[in-house]
């Protein structure tokens, strides 16, 4: 009995140990090819023949063509503002629907579980037009609108939390005098941490991970790139030979800050994503 | 069948059961649905006739002021001192028919022709260049056209609400109540009218980017608008349901139809086993680093959360930069001397097909991963204890305790997820590009979405009647599948969504 529970032991230690190579394998490749020095798209070996850190330096120092800081940065401010704005958004209107009763509202709440399925950037067209009629096209402000702009209409994982906290500290507090904007701030807000978290953590990444939009809105404007945009530009058909590498190194300096954030805040993802049916 | 029969067969046995009494109780259901429209439309008739017809009551019943207001918004309201709704309600007529006047009634007027001046080229002799007569720009009719639309429909909405306000006012009055003062109007906003303060911004956003769009794109599927009318050049009008016969094959063009087939059945199979896939795998993982005496058990989930963290676009570019034809994969395989020829893992149809949906697998199976663990430290260890001293084995333990306790919690979940899967547009854009191409369809590839399809005809052939269409198609489709998930709550069961 004991000797077949080891053997099974031995195969799940080896099914599992084969399943993370395969999975850290392509990562691994990202950050060598990172710090090769031969040029090239493709090499013909496994490992690189001699590293060096060029290809993060010159990201920073060659400028002219591909601004990566810039890039960098635009991505740093449109992701802190549309995650603050989204967070807002989301928070208002999940609160209107969870605690406060008013005609219409479970009108809009069906409205806003519809209008949801629809896929954003389907309509993207339609989205350039109306920012190119008010003049924002190109400009992160358009970025930080669209990005926070449909965001409410996620409200019902923030809402089924605060349908669990109880209504009694409501009342008590409204029996004490307070007004709801108050018992909005003070006691409810303070309570929803783990949600808050979430939505922050959602809002904060998409930036980052997201291409199409930003290739809609921001057509040839290189200046106001985000990183996702700017390094494909490295991979174009023209500029894989040369710039392959500094993609790489790139996409290392992106996705280092995105792993850190979700490796501490996955507690809140499974939360958030299961509803809150997942406590500890 | 008795209650007790079925209580006493097996799982897969009720489960059939349950379904066979669905399907059976599903004629009668959609019977009884058609047969409740002309009674849901009468009643709907006659709540809207009602609402009229008490709104016009208040024209006899009110006094001259309120009668005033009919004409002139907010009249009965300054009258009876409140300035502060008064001057809001006046303001808001004075700024519509400005509005209206110089903007509104252009535009709805060309609503019905999308514009009927072509922009004109006129020689300069003088300059030696072209100059252009400003003609009709149908995008820009048919956008400001549908605001002008819903600004009216807001307008209609703000001067019902002002008529009744100026009612209730004179009854206020006459029952001595006293108007209330504007900060008093102000502090409801954080009171009991905190709703429309916390409404206000997230809906004005939600109108502006994702109705009107939503309703701009189902407009132009009407249209021809495409590459050869193309505004401000060219000019754009109304088809009907041209767009619409042309995909389902019912045109002159059978290409169109065949491709949207091609495209749609893959897009189904696609969503189908990405997201089976993802779930069964990363489920079974789960279970796998959960097993007792598997250590590190942080370790290996780290592992694996790693690639969640890693962002899509930089781990399947380089991906498919390592399954090129000449990629790493191939280049070493060969040099093992395994194969001869490089394997097209993205350039054979059907090769390219299995290749994005193992990928895929790497992309989605640390999801679900980390969801299930979640779950399965949360299943009472009295459970499984009670149940192995009642001798059962683990494959009973898991077929009774662990799958009905994850299936239940992620059930939505696993819709979303095929829902998203629809509309996955990362995993094969990024991957594949829906290529590779062929000639057996319009502008698509063998492994095209919808969504990515709509989206290389957006960018390419910039033929946006058609992408429309297939957008509004898609969205039909994800609407169908959700509405399954939500149709509990949103119908039945009150008490989960209060």
């Amino acid at each position: 009995m004991k000797r077949r529970k080891i053997a099974a032991n031995v195969l799940i230690y080896a099914i599992l140990i084969l399943l993370a190579v395969i999975w850290v394998a392509p990562i691994f490749f990202l950050v060598i090819h990172s710090f090769r020095a031969e040029p090239g798209a493709t090499v013909q070996y496994l490992l690189p023949k001699s590293l060096t850190i060029d290809n993060y330096t010159r990201l920073f120092t060659e400028t002219e063509l591909f601004n990566f800081p810039r890039w960098y940065k635009n991505t740093l401010i449109v992701s802190v503002a549309s995650c603050l704005l989204s967070t807002l958004y989301v928070l208002m209107i999940s609160y209107a629907f969870s605690r406060l009763r008013f005609r219409g509202r479970s009108g809009m709440m069906k409205a806003g579980l519809i209008l949801n399925m629809f896929p954003g950037f389907m309509s993207m067209i339609a989205v350039y037009f109306i920012l190119k009629a008010v003049g924002l096209t190109q400009s992160l402000l358009a970025l930080v609108l669209v990005y926070s702009g449909s965001s409410a209409l996620t409200y019902y994982i923030a809402k089924g939390f605060f349908d669990t906290i109880p209504t009694a500290l409501d009342e008590a507090a409204h029996i004490d005098g307070a007004s709801r904007a108050t018992i909005f701030w003070r006691i409810t807000l303070p309570l929803s941490k783990p949600i808050i978290v979430y939505t922050v953590l959602m809002a904060f990444m998409a930036p980052w991970m997201d291409y199409i939009f930003a290739s809609v809105i921001m057509k040839d404007n290189y200046d106001n790139y985000t990183v996702a945009l700017g390094l494909f530009q490295l991979i174009s058909r023209e500029n894989i030979y040369h710039y392959f590498t500094r993609f790489c190194a790139g996409a290392v300096l992106v996705a280092v800050p995105i792993a850190l954030l979700f490796l501490f805040m996955q507690k809140y993802y499974v939360e958030g994503v299961t509803g809150g049916a997942v406590k500890g | 069948m008795a209650d007790l029969d079925y209580l006493s067969a097996s799982a897969l046995k009720r489960a059939r059961i349950r379904f066979c009494r669905w399907a059976k109780s599903l004629p009668g259901r959609i019977g009884s649905f058609f047969a409740s429209i002309p009674r849901r439309i009468a009643g709907g008739t006659a709540r809207i006739a009602s609402a009229v017809g008490s709104f016009f009551r208040i024209f006899i019943r009110g006094d001259a002021f309120t009668k005033l207001s009919f004409f002139i918004m907010g009249a009965g309201c300054l009258r009876r001192r409140r300035f502060f709704t008064g001057a809001f309600y006046l303001l808001a007529q004075i700024l519509f028919w400005i509005f209206f006047a110089s903007f509104g009634i252009v535009y709805i007027g060309k609503l019905s022709t999308l514009g009927t001046e072509t922009q004109g080229e006129i020689w300069n002799d003088e300059l030696g260049i072209f100059e252009y007569t400003k003609g009709d720009n149908s995008m820009l009719v048919l956008l400001y056209g549908i605001v002008s639309v819903i600004v009216c429909a807001l307008y209609v909405w703000v001067y019902v609400s002002s008529v009744r306000a100026s009612y209730r006012a004179e009854r206020e009055a006459k029952e001595g109540i006293r108007p209330p003062t504007v900060r008093e109007g102000l502090t409801s906003l954080a009171n009991e009218n905190f709703h429309k303060t916390l409404l206000f911004l997230p809906t004005l956003a939600v109108v502006i980017f994702t109705v009107l769009p939503l309703v701009f794109m189902i407009a132009i599927s009407f249209t021809n608008y495409d590459r050869f009318h193309m505004p401000p050049g060219n000019l754009f009008t109304w088809v009907g349901l041209e767009n619409f016969r042309a995909i389902f094959g019912l045109s002159d063009t059978p290409l169109l139809g065949k491709t949207f087939g091609g495209i749609l059945s893959w897009t189904l199979i696609w969503a189908f086993f990405a997201t089976i896939t993802n779930y069964v795998l990363g489920m079974l993982l789960a279970i796998l680093i959960n097993k007792k005496g598997i250590r590190p058990k942080k370790l290996f989930r780290t592992v694996f959360v790693l690639t969640i963290a890693v962002p899509q676009f930089v781990s399947l570019m380089f991906m498919r930069n390592l399954l090129a034809d000449h990629g790493l994969v191939n280049v070493l395989l060969q040099q093992i001397g395994l194969i001869e020829e490089p394997i097209r893992f993205l350039t054979d149809g059907t090769l390219a097909k299995i290749t994005v949906l193992l990928v895929n697998m790497w992309v989605g199976i640390p999801y679900s991963m980390l969801i299930t663990t979640g779950i399965l430290m949360n299943i009472p260890e009295d459970l499984y204890e009670a149940s192995r001293i009642d001798g059962a084995s683990p494959m009973m333990q898991f077929r009774k305790i662990t799958l009905p306790y994850v299936l239940f919690i992620t059930t939505p979940y696993l819709i979303t997820q095929f829902v998203g899967n629809i509309n996955n547009f990362n995993v094969i854009w990024l991957l594949s590009g829906g290529g590779p191409m062929t000639g057996d369809y319009y502008q698509g590839g063998r492994t095209d979405l919808l969504i990515t399809w709509l989206y290389r005809i957006t960018t390419g052939e910039q033929n946006y009647k058609l992408a429309s269409v297939i957008g509004i198609i898609t969205f039909v489709i994800c609407a169908a599948f959700s509405l399954i998930v939500y149709s509990r709550s949103l119908s039945g069961k009150e008490g989960d969504f209060q």
